[in-house]
């Protein structure tokens, strides 16, 4: 517009800039910022208020030494791989049997998403109550004459985090079908032909053609699936509160206890940095496969 | 019908059962008296359909205090949901255009620690945004909590504009500027009317999202302001007296009928949005 007048750079421009200031903003003061403050006072003595007093590892020390918190990475561990790998698992199974040109494909489709919609607590609380040992599944098979079937997760301390991880999957396993089948859709016709001529049978195909085929894919869900496990927190709340005891406690539920219920947030600080460091661990191989990787062709 | 057929029908057909379910539990024992409840079977239809535990999810059912029922939390989340939906999309489309159309140095660096931050679990931030609002002086206030939304939906929804707004081509822009068009000018004659498709997508992905958020609810608002989630959760899983499933279960439903309604109106354009939302992690 101005360019003939050669205006000083800083304000070339000048909308765009102003434009961006707010993701300037959330970049820099809360993205990087926020954790940068975050992980400073976690080797604090921060307790009731946040305070600059250097204490080095000592936050830590204390947070390996509690047992609440070491359920808390089990729990999470167990649920993490579970909910991975049976989340892959159903997710590519029925994006397959959907795509085997179907009747009613939508009708199916639309059966196995709807969950998604709805929050971890809605999709916690139904769950809580489908698991109630009075009243739900229990309670069928006991009344259709196995009076000793036992199925009470969410009362049994060793597998209530299973109870959870099957919530869970019950609300996310939709959306990595849609991804899932959205990558099949995405194969040439003419693999399948060929395969067929050849004589290849189908899960041979899936197995050794079409699942290499589908690479990306699987990266993009394995990083989503991966990013979101370690936040779960909704979940837990609404369908065990932690409990019974302290058997189904998750990292995001000890940092939210210790910031805003037990007034201790040098913990709380200490617990959401190793929360970084888990999403670090996964993020960081995968921004340098899907980016280191790119740089060469380029 | 072939055994393949049967086969992959059957398959379906089971797994269905697992899906819907809890969603005919829920509806059946809403519609329940609690004597029915004790007595009968979950999967049972109820002999006698009552509407009384709606009537008193919605109107009377108690979190602490208060004894005015989910439509509190109703409201709240109405009031939390428009202006935070309307001005995320705003300043995300916007930013987006700005990167697609109108680059400048230092841009992709921004973009990229946007992108990244995306992954940063919430807990590691929810503390300092906490002293943040507070001297603004929004902690607990709908105000900061609509910022918070707007803040966490940046990167999601900047990206979504920005690859949309890549995709339109450039001789339309070059044309316009030709002919005098400034940087709202464009955006508004020109980019605005061609992209309502991405704004539909935008707008379905942060209704949800929105709706359905608890964490930020329950830190960054106080039990008067308390979103729906966080006052379903209070009213269910409060330990107080006895419990009255029927009526929990209503409010469940209730909760959740805002994002159902969305799903299902909106279809396929659903799939898009959490597609490009499931980036958010």
């Amino acid at each position: 517009m101005v360019q003939n007048q050669r205006p000083v750079q800083l304000f070339r421009n000048m909308s765009a800039k102003i434009a961006a200031i707010p993701m300037v903003l959330t970049a820099m003061v809360i993205f990087v910022g926020c954790s940068a403050w975050t992980i400073f006072h976690s080797f604090t003595k921060s307790k009731l208020l946040p305070t600059t007093k250097w204490v080095g590892l000592d936050q830590y020390e204390r947070l390996w030494s509690q047992n609440r918190w070491l359920i808390s990475i089990e729990n999470l561990a167990i649920y993490g791989i579970f909910s991975l790998v049976f989340s892959l698992l159903i997710g590519f199974m029925l994006a397959a049997l959907l795509d085997q040109k179907i009747r009613f494909e939508n009708t199916f489709r639309t059966i196995f998403l709807y969950p998604f919609a709805l929050s971890f607590i809605v999709t916690g609380l139904v769950w809580q109550w489908v698991l109630n040992p009075e009243f739900g599944i229990q309670k069928i098979v006991r009344d259709m004459g196995f009076e000793t079937f036992t199925f009470d997760p969410l009362y049994n301390q060793e597998i209530v985090i299973y109870g959870v991880l099957f919530a869970g999957l019950w609300q996310g396993t939709g959306l990595i079908m849609c991804l899932m089948l959205a990558g099949l859709r995405g194969i040439d016709e003419d693999i399948w032909k060929a395969a067929r001529v050849d004589g290849i049978p189908m899960w041979k195909t899936y197995l050794l053609i079409v699942i290499p085929m589908m690479r990306p894919v699987f990266i993009t869900t394995l990083v989503i699936i991966a990013a979101g496990i370690v936040k779960v927190y909704d979940l837990v709340v609404a369908q065990t509160n932690g409990g019974p005891g302290i058997a189904s406690e998750v990292p995001a539920k000890y940092v939210y206890d210790y910031m805003f219920r037990n007034q201790n947030l040098g913990q709380g600080f200490a617990a959401s940095t190793m929360m970084l460091l888990t999403v670090l661990v996964v993020l960081i191989p995968w921004a340098y496969l899907e980016f280191g990787g790119k740089k060469k062709h380029v | 019908m072939s055994g393949r057929n049967i086969m992959i029908y059957g398959t379906l057909f089971v797994v269905s059962i697992y899906y819907l379910l809890p969603l005919y539990v829920m509806v059946i024992t809403s519609l329940k008296g609690m004597p029915e409840i004790r007595l009968g079977n979950v999967f049972a239809l109820p002999v006698e359909i009552t509407f009384e535990p709606w009537v008193k999810a919605w109107s009377s059912a108690c979190t602490g205090l208060n004894c005015d029922g989910l439509s509190r939390g109703f409201l709240n989340s109405v009031r939390i949901l428009v202006p935070s939906v309307l001005i995320s999309i705003l300043i995300a489309s916007v930013n987006g255009y700005a990167l697609a159309n109108w680059r400048f140095k230092g841009a992709d660096l921004f973009f990229t620690i946007l992108i990244f931050g995306a992954f940063i679990p919430y807990q590691v931030m929810i503390y300092p945004i906490v002293i943040i609002l507070r001297e603004l002086g929004l902690y607990t206030k709908l105000g900061g909590l609509v910022m918070v939304h707007t803040i966490f939906g940046m990167p999601i929804l900047t990206l979504l504009f920005r690859n949309y707004f890549t995709s339109i081509p450039e001789e339309l822009f070059k044309a316009a500027r030709v002919d005098g068009a400034g940087f709202w000018g464009i955006y508004f004659k020109i980019m605005l009317p061609m992209s309502l498709p991405i704004f539909v997508v935008a707008i379905i992905l942060q209704v949800t999202g929105i709706w359905n958020d608890f964490l930020f609810g329950v830190i960054y608002t106080k039990p008067d302001n308390y979103p729906m989630t966080v006052q379903l959760n209070n009213i269910v899983n409060s330990v107080q007296g006895v419990k009255e499933y029927n009526v929990n279960m209503a409010a469940t439903i209730l909760t959740g009928l805002v994002p159902l309604i969305v799903y299902f109106i909106s279809g396929k354009l659903f799939v898009r949005g959490i597609a490009a939302g499931a980036v958010k992690g």
